[in-house]
């Protein structure tokens, strides 16, 4: 007779299962151990960071980004850090938009086969490589002269067009995706109505897609403030006045260069309140990025819900 | 007499409806359209060969005078007698690190979730939440993760600003790429195998191991090909850990170390004299070279990779 024993399986074999099960959920496990190793060290260091820093008027609101000195100004890295995205947005949500349109809507088979790699290609360039193209060209051969700048200037501008640059792919991916997510019945309405192609497309597909595109914009945007190479090496390290960041003609300083030039100093060796401020201004950028993500996805939700 | 005859009313009616369906009118505005759609993708395509034709043309003195020497040589203060390989050396560690951690722990984490995990508990969505945030996450902040972690508590094993301690921050870096794709790749394995599997008597792991896993290693292989090439490139989190960038007398897992986009981020930052012939920007352009053509490689390999393994599935 076959009882319940028999179906169970062996010993042996139940034991590898539940061994294997731990093992798998562990692994999952330690994802959310490293998001929480992030914050845990993001707010130590800030304590710290609050503790080795002279509470006097004005330690982080005082014109400039002065660490030797201990003059703290949150706003001028802010300010670097919203004019070079604010540029990089100008780039790319056009022409990532632009890209994208053309990709869903418009190219034939094989166009679309062959301009599609190429913007994975593109979206594969190392940061730093984008820095130096920015360095050698963008600003000496294309920002400076349009806008009157020396030949060897750095500016906000340019690191700003270099972001862009990097963000233009991710731009055009998510987009594409909501575009392409939008039901063919919804095109094949309009035109039973007469409408034109152009007429179909930005007047049904696009207003369909709508939340996808703000999704990838603030994608985009969460990168660009993210993005660190490109600002470290071509927006000119100016920290020096509190709204000198204003124009993005100037150089300027973001919160990831303000992190890569405490980490990567001689402040590192020495320790005391001009390194620790990598944590603070860390806790600042995964906070902003943080909730851009959050309300990203958002948006990405309701495209899946809705179609 | 009358010139209406209800015959020519007919006629005429027919003859101006034909003629308003048959007319051939610009579409001014779609032409409109069209063209600035043209003119935003074929933008984007022209940066990406201005960009490659720069670096070409700014790397090739250096290339032509080097040659194969600028891969083996060390770093040095000449930039025209410069070379890569202490870079190479790092990047190559670091590449093998990746593979070694987040096969492993990024594999069995979308295991865990696609195959064991019920979707409905608020852990299980706890953790697929936080896979989503942590792959948004900017890598400049792992950097300060691995400086606290890697290089700091785990000094007995890492021995401080290390190659070993980049690698171990890369691969964090780039894990929770690999569980997404690796979780995409085993949703796409039909459902069926797994009836299948359980029909004749396996366990989970079982079915898993023999019938799951198989059928989605090839893209679980892209996913992890793709997090090869973004570790390849990332230089943020180097900075932060801790990569030297001037002269690098010896290369070990255990000693000091630096990578190929530490090198271009320092060569590029150097000034040039105007007499001289060959620059740090042209090493730099030429230390570019090199990593666009691995960073390139690696991805082209998993656009390959991931083409076929589709077309191989929707095939007959």
């Amino acid at each position: 007779m076959l009882t319940i024993e028999d179906l169970r399986g062996s010993p042996r074999q139940r034991n590898r299962e539940r061994t294997m099960r731990v093992l798998f959920q562990a692994a999952a496990v330690t994802s959310v151990a490293i998001s929480l190793l992030i914050v845990f060290v993001l707010v130590r260091g800030t304590l710290n960071y609050f503790a080795a820093i002279d509470w006097d008027f004005g330690v982080l609101s005082d014109t400039g980004w002065f660490s030797r000195r201990e003059r703290y100004d949150v706003r001028t890295i802010f300010v670097g850090s919203v004019v070079m995205s604010a540029v990089a947005m100008v780039v790319a949500v056009p022409f990532g938009i632009g890209t994208a349109i053309y990709l869903a809507e418009y190219a034939p088979r094989r166009v679309r086969n062959t301009v599609k790699p190429v913007i994975e290609i593109l979206a594969g360039i190392p940061s730093v490589v984008v820095g130096f193209f920015v360095l050698t060209f963008v600003a000496p051969e294309v920002v400076n002269p349009i806008f009157g700048l020396a030949g060897g200037a750095k500016s906000m501008l340019a690191a700003g067009v270099g972001i862009g640059i990097l963000v233009i792919p991710i731009m055009a991916a998510v987009s594409e995706d909501a575009l392409s997510a939008v039901p063919n019945s919804l095109r094949e309405a309009s035109y039973g109505c007469g409408a034109r192609k152009a007429t179909t497309v930005v007047r049904v597909v696009l207003p369909a897609a709508i939340s996808g595109i703000v999704a990838a914009s603030i994608i985009a945007m969460s990168r660009a403030i993210g993005e660190t190479m490109v600002a470290t090496m071509a927006a000119g390290y100016d920290g020096s006045g509190p709204y000198n960041g204003l124009s993005p003609l100037n150089g300027g300083l973001s919160m990831t260069a303000a992190m890569t030039n405490a980490a990567g100093g001689t402040d590192a060796a020495k320790g005391g309140a001009p390194f620790e401020v990598l944590f603070f201004v860390g806790l600042l950028l995964f906070t902003i990025t943080f909730l851009l993500n959050v309300v990203g996805d958002r948006f990405v939700q309701r495209v899946r819900q809705k179609y | 007499m009358s010139l209406y005859t209800p015959a020519a009313a007919a006629a005429s009616a027919r003859d101006v409806v034909a003629a308003s369906l048959t007319r051939r009118d610009r579409d001014v505005k779609g032409l409109g359209l069209l063209i600035a759609l043209l003119l935003a993708a074929g933008a984007t395509m022209l940066v990406l060969f201005v960009l490659l034709g720069q670096i070409v043309t700014e790397a090739w003195p250096v290339l032509s005078n080097q040659g194969t020497d600028f891969l083996t040589g060390t770093i040095g203060s000449d930039p025209s007698a410069v070379g890569i390989w202490p870079g190479l050396y790092g990047s190559i560690a670091i590449g093998l690190g990746v593979v070694f951690v987040t096969i492993p722990l990024g594999v069995a984490a979308a295991i865990y979730l696609e195959e064991y995990a019920d979707t409905r508990r608020p852990l299980t969505r706890l953790i697929l939440v936080n896979i989503r945030n942590l792959a948004g996450v900017p890598a400049v902040i792992y950097g300060v993760l691995g400086l606290i972690i890697f290089v700091g508590w785990l000094r007995p094993l890492s021995n401080g600003k290390t190659v070993l301690a980049a690698a171990l921050t890369m691969a964090v870096l780039v894990l929770p790429i690999v569980i997404i794709t690796s979780m995409e790749a085993i949703r796409s394995v039909p459902q069926g195998l797994r009836d299948a599997g359980y029909g004749v008597g396996a366990s989970r792991w079982e079915v898993t191991r023999d019938h799951v896993m198989p059928y989605a290693a090839p893209g679980i292989l892209t996913g992890v090909v793709l997090s090869i090439a973004r570790a390849l490139g990332e230089a943020a989190p180097l900075i932060v850990v801790g990569a030297i960038t001037g002269l690098l007398p010896s290369t070990g897992l255990r000693s000091k170390f630096t990578a190929v986009p530490m090198l271009i981020y320092n060569w590029s930052g150097r000034p040039d004299s105007p007499a001289a012939e060959i620059g740090w920007s042209n090493a730099a352009a030429a230390a570019g070279l090199v990593l666009l053509v691995l960073v390139l490689f690696f991805n082209t390999a998993a656009i390959i990779l991931r083409n076929r393994f589709e077309r191989k599935r929707s095939g007959p």
